[in-house]
């Protein structure tokens, strides 16, 4: 039996007592903060990974992700709260002694070693026989379909073969939970969405729990079991990629999550009914139905709707607004165009059109707004309540 | 408009002119000589050609002997130790510590100062008789020690002279230190290596570019070294300190022997260049470049 798997029992005996029939093998945050030179980077983190989740951190530059991911590993120690992997309080433990395993944006592979040595790294240092280092990683090596280059070293090989050795690295360490520091942003546009497709599978393949930072909300969108969007050291919102997609919290994970991002529009309350939300727009009256909504009359809000969500309207439909083609691209299969409103300062609105819609600069065009899946926000940027369409669509956790 | 061919041979010109007056034109002159029984009060003119019988000399005489003994062991003694001093003081300034800055600068100031002659003076007087050294000792109660006077005392105070000089050297392998990316300690601890098997597995391979430029700057300095020998021991006691380079001197301007001397410096000329040439050779084995200019096909 080897080291790894005795510490895994061990790890497995202590979180059953502790939590009971709670999933075993996961990551639990509890309050934690960090403060550099006396800037606080992350103000207050709690959050579970489940055992075999894919969670994303995303989120803009500097919103943390990268910091809670390396307090994880523990690269980097909490000013305050505790960490707990496969129910173990590691929160000041060696980065060595926490189940976890870490793939670097930069690959961090040994130059002066083999990619054979550089998988095999930390079994020499456990101490392991050199029969077993070899046998895993061989079966590493076959299953990230590196076997032919064990022999090279890493400058001798491609983009994605080193990150292919990263990821081999951290697997042959049969880990609790797989930590990546955004493994694919070095690579090229192409050779991105190939490696997604691989980590995706991989991650099936070993059920693993992952931790997964980026900036890329497509790599956290496809990639996710759940994705946690950090903004400024916080936690925006928590979900599943569909149910920030459809449900976002706020404004900010709504013009985060989605591209082109959601369109948004000024408003005001002129009127509040059981099951929908009337507001003043300046060239129309809307009745935007909620589920449940409680706003002032009155009050300022944000009305937002998603680009596939603005139709253009027929000539026998009254328009919600109207507005004029100032850009069009397109990309065969659709094509986004960019209006202008009549009289109105601000960004255009975003279309996502049929691929062979004939449309042209400069053309005048009606909107409509399909008013059941559009999202509405409160001056301080809270979602209020729940569209109709969205209500029973994903499972109903919404967090807010 | 002038041409800009004209304007950039005239900024070269003066290091051209002092190449030529002051490399090129001693190096093949010092050739020349040495196959001369030249001596420094005579004319040139009446110098004779003896072909090879100054260097056929030196294999009977034993002071050459004596000194060339004496030159081995000054470079195989200081190189080693001043390497291993200047990496060790580099990894410790490599820590980041608060004022470490002051620190780095403080331990560069020795080499600044450097192997000069008042530096060298200043030696004398810490281990002469009566010196700064002896002071101390007998202020904690040892008995004062004859460094210059004893041939393993002399030597060791010409060597810690050199050892003194570490600041360029450390300056070196701090650079190196430097370049070498964080995220692959992350990566090492993360796997569990401990610091010090980090420096080994880790740190030391990958500074052996630095290492090798290091080695080979040490060798051809130390082979060189001359004011420690003439200024505090004057290449004594018993010529136990008397390095090569002295004797090219004191044969030239103490006993006038231009020819012989001329000759002498030859042979120093060439161990360096064949101590160079096998460090050279040999870092195929032991030099890891992490991006090698011949070796873009991998292995």
């Amino acid at each position: 039996m080897t080291p790894v798997s005795l510490t895994q029992m061990g790890n497995q005996k202590q979180a059953e007592q502790k939590w009971g029939n709670v999933s075993i093998d996961s990551v639990r945050l509890t309050d934690v903060r960090k403060t550099f030179n006396g800037h606080e980077v992350i103000k207050g983190v709690s959050l579970e990974v489940k055992k075999g989740e894919l969670v994303v951190f995303v989120g803009p530059s500097g919103c943390g992700k990268s910091t809670l991911l390396r307090l994880i590993a523990g690269l980097e120690t909490p000013t305050s709260g505790q960490i707990d992997i496969s129910g173990r309080d590691v929160t000041y433990a060696h980065p060595s002694k926490r189940g976890v395993a870490m793939v670097f944006q930069s690959y961090a592979l040994y130059p002066h070693m083999t990619v054979f040595d550089n998988i095999a790294f930390a079994l020499k240092i456990q101490g392991l026989p050199k029969d077993e280092i070899t046998h895993k990683v061989n079966a590493a090596a076959e299953t990230l379909q590196l076997t032919h280059l064990l022999r090279r070293r890493p400058k001798a090989l491609s983009g994605g073969q080193r990150q292919r050795v990263a990821i081999g690295r951290a697997i042959v360490r049969e880990p609790d939970v797989f930590l990546f520091d955004e493994p694919l942003s070095n690579l090229d546009a192409a050779l991105r969405g190939q490696m997604r497709v691989e980590i995706a599978r991989l991650h099936t393949k070993l059920n693993a729990t992952s931790v997964y930072v980026t900036h890329d909300q497509v790599e956290a969108m496809t990639l996710a079991d759940k994705i946690v969007v950090l903004n400024a050291g916080r936690i925006e919102q928590v979900g599943s990629p569909l149910d920030l997609y459809r449900k976002p919290a706020n404004l900010f994970v709504a013009g985060f999550i989605g591209s082109p991002r959601m369109n948004t529009l000024k408003a005001r309350v002129r009127d509040v009914s059981a099951d929908a939300v009337k507001l003043d727009l300046p060239q129309t009256i809307l009745s935007v139905p909620r589920q449940s909504a409680e706003v002032p009359q009155g009050a300022s809000v944000t009305l937002g709707v998603r680009p596939e969500n603005l139709h253009l309207a027929t000539e026998d439909e009254d328009a919600h607004l109207n507005g004029y083609v100032i850009l069009i691209e397109r990309l065969g299969g659709e094509t986004f165009a960019y209006v202008a409103l009549k009289d109105q300062e601000g960004d255009p609105l975003i279309m996502k059109l049929d691929g062979e819609v004939s449309l042209h600069n400069h053309q005048a065009v009606g909107l409509k707004i399909d008013l059941n899946r559009a999202h509405l926000f409160s001056e301080d940027g809270q979602a209020i309540g729940v569209s109709p369409d969205f209500a029973h669509q994903t499972d109903g956790s919404v967090h807010v | 408009m002038y041409s800009n061919k004209w304007i950039g041979s005239l900024y070269v010109t003066p290091f051209v002119i002092g190449f030529l007056l002051f490399t090129a034109f001693p190096f093949v002159a010092s050739f020349l000589l040495s196959l001369t029984d030249a001596r420094l009060q005579d004319q040139l003119g009446a110098a004779n050609f003896v072909g090879l019988s100054n260097y056929s000399e030196m294999a009977a005489d034993s002071t050459f002997r004596q000194s060339l003994g004496v030159t081995f062991a000054y470079v195989f003694i200081t190189v080693p130790l001043k390497l291993a001093f200047a990496l060790f003081i580099a990894v410790v300034l490599n820590f980041k510590l608060k004022g470490i800055g002051l620190f780095r600068t403080a331990f560069y100031l020795p080499s600044i100062l450097g192997g000069s002659v008042a530096i060298a003076v200043v030696w004398r007087f810490v281990f002469a008789g009566d010196g700064l050294l002896n002071q101390a000792l007998s202020g904690i109660g040892i008995g004062s020690v004859n460094w210059l006077g004893e041939p393993t005392t002399a030597m060791f105070s010409i060597v810690l002279l050199r050892l003194w000089q570490f600041g360029s050297a450390m300056v070196v392998f701090l650079a190196g230190l430097k370049a070498i990316p964080e995220d692959l300690y992350e990566a090492a601890d993360l796997d569990g290596a401990s610091r010090l098997k980090q420096f080994f597995l880790i740190t030391l391979p990958l500074l052996t570019p630095v290492l090798f430029f290091n080695f080979i700057m040490q060798i051809v300095q130390a082979f060189q070294e001359f004011n420690g020998p003439y200024i505090i021991t004057a290449g004594g006691p018993l010529k136990s300190s008397y390095l090569l380079p002295l004797m090219i001197y004191e044969e030239a301007f103490k006993y006038f022997n231009l020819g012989y001397s001329s000759a002498l410096s030859w042979v120093l000329f060439i161990i360096i260049a064949l101590f160079t040439a096998v460090a050279f050779w040999s870092q195929k084995h032991w030099v890891f470049y992490a991006q090698d200019r011949d070796d873009k096909g991998g292995h």
